[in-house]
């Protein structure tokens, strides 16, 4: 029997249920009660930095399932941040302040872009396709550049959050904070549950074996760009929750630094698992804070590093704790 | 005379200068095992590309169960009914087993535009797909990444994804190839099963294997068919043991 080679008969590498569903379970409780430890020091910076990492883990969530399950390294992400953030920016400019309205407009912004430049992007493949994101992705940059109604390089202030319903609740720190974990949670179930569907199947095998699914009958195009449509979506929810954290919005959200710092924090939590790419932001955006507190020259410490997380842990952070793991066990 | 089910009509395909496909007329009836052989780089792997869309060609026709697909992509032609196996081994090897089976399953059940539900847990795909993994020996593996498989075991899986299917054709690029002795002759008894379901087109260099299995056979030499008849005739034909057969049967 065949079934007998030695090599063919390792396991199944079962995806332990710690990494599946204690983990994020973890993490999203110490989302929830950092408030609360919180409270007794420097409450609202503490709330601030959090909040800031669960804006971008957002979007970063969104690349991880082009990335870590379609093999789509998009590097134009930021511009869905932009779109959704300029969202918010430019109806409050007109003295439009609901997120009823804003939230919307930021969704369908960021998938009107998503759809109509994904339809040209993923008619190419690897370099080509990486290389035309980040050129969608700048062309987006220079347009907000250019809009000297609002702010132009400069950028544009918005007078305050967004009211929901008519009440302004979201100027609470404490609140907006729940909120944002809220869209955090329902981002993170979304995709998970949308990796594991038929759809999901769709997307994985298609990085796995592209030809094979297209004799298997799939039209690969269609499902990779609901993807990429979806995901980019999702980045424009990220842009109206930055927009209302920060109160301003700037071409640099769009910028192709930020882009290349999303795919940096995917790969860095580790990718395709999604909760990776939560640990990732986390671990990006503390670590950059951490250093630059100690040293101003806190970019030639963080550059060797991130290059050396890369090339030592290749599953990222999520997965050199599950290597640690296996080492451990076996003694 | 029956229909023929595929029927490849002055199929024309070259590679700079060299012409893989010439003038190339093949058909293929309804219920048997064609074999198409020939040395290499005669234009096989090409003409099974072209078949299953892979390739387009540079001219001539190719008419699938009464339509023409010749400038129809690969996913049209598969959902038609036409299902091929890789020279290559080309299955998703992150991918388990019984989910290699059950995404094929999947590809020709209704909608895969589910965005919600656990495509892993539901029976009417993982079914089939025991069912299939059944048929080639394959169902105590289920649960093993496809790329742990040993090579046998992947041509096996192979055929298992090309079964669940249920295809109209089944074009099956060397299926033998680099397998040894004793596993290609577990191949040869599960395609023995399968004949007579469905027709297919077998390219293979395992000439024992063609002679045990093929109904009828075509030799293909220089993109161009020199050669097609019941096994017995083509061994006997001098053409072909001069250009091919001489140097392989010995």
């Amino acid at each position: 029997m065949a079934n007998a080679a030695p090599a063919a008969l390792a396991p199944a590498p079962a995806r332990s249920f710690y990494a599946g569903r204690v983990l994020p379970a973890l993490l999203f409780a110490a989302f929830a009660l950092a408030p609360l430890a919180a409270a007794a020091g420097a409450e609202s910076y503490v709330l601030a930095m959090l909040t800031r990492v669960m804006v971008f883990a957002i979007a970063a969530i969104a690349l991880d399932l082009l990335v870590g399950y379609g093999a789509l390294v998009s590097f134009g992400h930021a511009a869905f941040i932009g779109l959704g953030a300029y969202a918010v920016g430019i109806l409050s400019a007109h003295g439009v302040g609901e997120a009823l309205l804003a939230l919307p407009l930021a969704l369908a912004a960021a998938a009107v872009f998503a759809f109509a430049t994904g339809a040209v992007c993923l008619r190419t493949r690897g370099v080509y396709f990486i290389m035309i994101t980040l050129a969608f992705g700048q062309m987006a940059y220079f347009t907000a550049s250019s809009l000297a109604p609002y702010g132009g390089d400069d950028g544009l202030t918005i007078a305050a959050r967004n009211t929901l319903f008519g009440m302004p609740l979201l100027r609470s720190n404490r609140f907006f904070y729940y909120f944002v974990l809220a869209w955090l949670l329902a981002s993170y179930l979304f995709c998970r549950a949308l990796v594991h569907s038929r759809f999901g199947r769709v997307l994985r095998g298609a990085r796995e074996n592209r030809g094979r699914m297209a004799t298997l009958g799939f039209d690969v195009y269609r499902f990779q760009l609901a993807a990429y449509t979806i995901a980019g979506t999702i980045g424009g929810l990220s842009g109206f929750l930055l927009a209302n954290a920060t109160e301003f919005v700037s071409p640099a959200y769009m910028s192709w630094q930020r882009s290349g710092e999303l795919i940096v924090m995917v790969l860095l939590g580790g990718m395709g698992s999604l909760h990776g790419a939560i640990i990732g932001t986390a671990a990006y955006l503390l670590l950059e804070e951490w250093l630059a507190g100690i040293t101003e020259h806190w970019k030639v410490i963080f550059g060797p590093l991130l290059v050396l997380i890369v090339l030592f842990a290749r599953g990222g952070l999520v997965g050199a704790a599950a290597e640690l793991k296996r080492r451990l066990a076996r003694g | 005379m029956a229909e023929p089910v595929l029927s490849v009509r002055a199929l024309r395909k070259s590679f700079g200068g060299l012409r893989v496909s010439d003038d190339l007329d093949v058909d293929i009836m309804p219920g048997e095992l064609h074999a198409v052989i020939g040395p290499n780089g005669a234009g096989k792997t090409t003409l099974i590309n072209q078949i299953s869309g892979l390739l387009a060609p540079d001219g001539g026709r190719i008419v699938f169960a009464g339509h023409d697909i010749t400038g129809v992509p690969a996913h049209v032609r598969a959902r038609l009914g036409l299902a091929r196996s890789f020279q290559i081994t080309s299955v998703l090897p992150g991918f388990t087993v019984l989910e290699n089976v059950a995404v094929a399953v999947q590809a020709r059940s209704g909608s895969s535009f589910r965005l919600f539900g656990r495509a892993a847990d539901e029976p009417e795909l993982n079914r089939p797909a025991r069912a299939a993994l059944d048929e080639v020996g394959l169902v105590d593996r289920e649960h093993v990444p496809a790329g742990h498989l040993s090579h046998g075991e992947k041509r096996a899986l192979e055929l298992a994804i090309a079964l669940a299917l249920e295809p109209k054709l089944l074009l099956l690029d060397e299926p033998m190839a680099g397998t040894g002795r004793e596993e290609s002759e577990r191949l040869v008894a599960a395609l023995q099963r399968l004949k007579g379901r469905f027709p297919m087109l077998l390219v293979e260099h395992d000439m024992t294997a063609v002679f045990a299995l093929a109904d009828r056979i075509s030799v293909l030499i220089y993109g161009r068919i020199l050669a097609s008849g019941a096994p017995a005739e083509v061994r006997a034909d001098q053409r072909v043991v001069a250009a091919y057969l001489g140097d392989e049967m010995e």
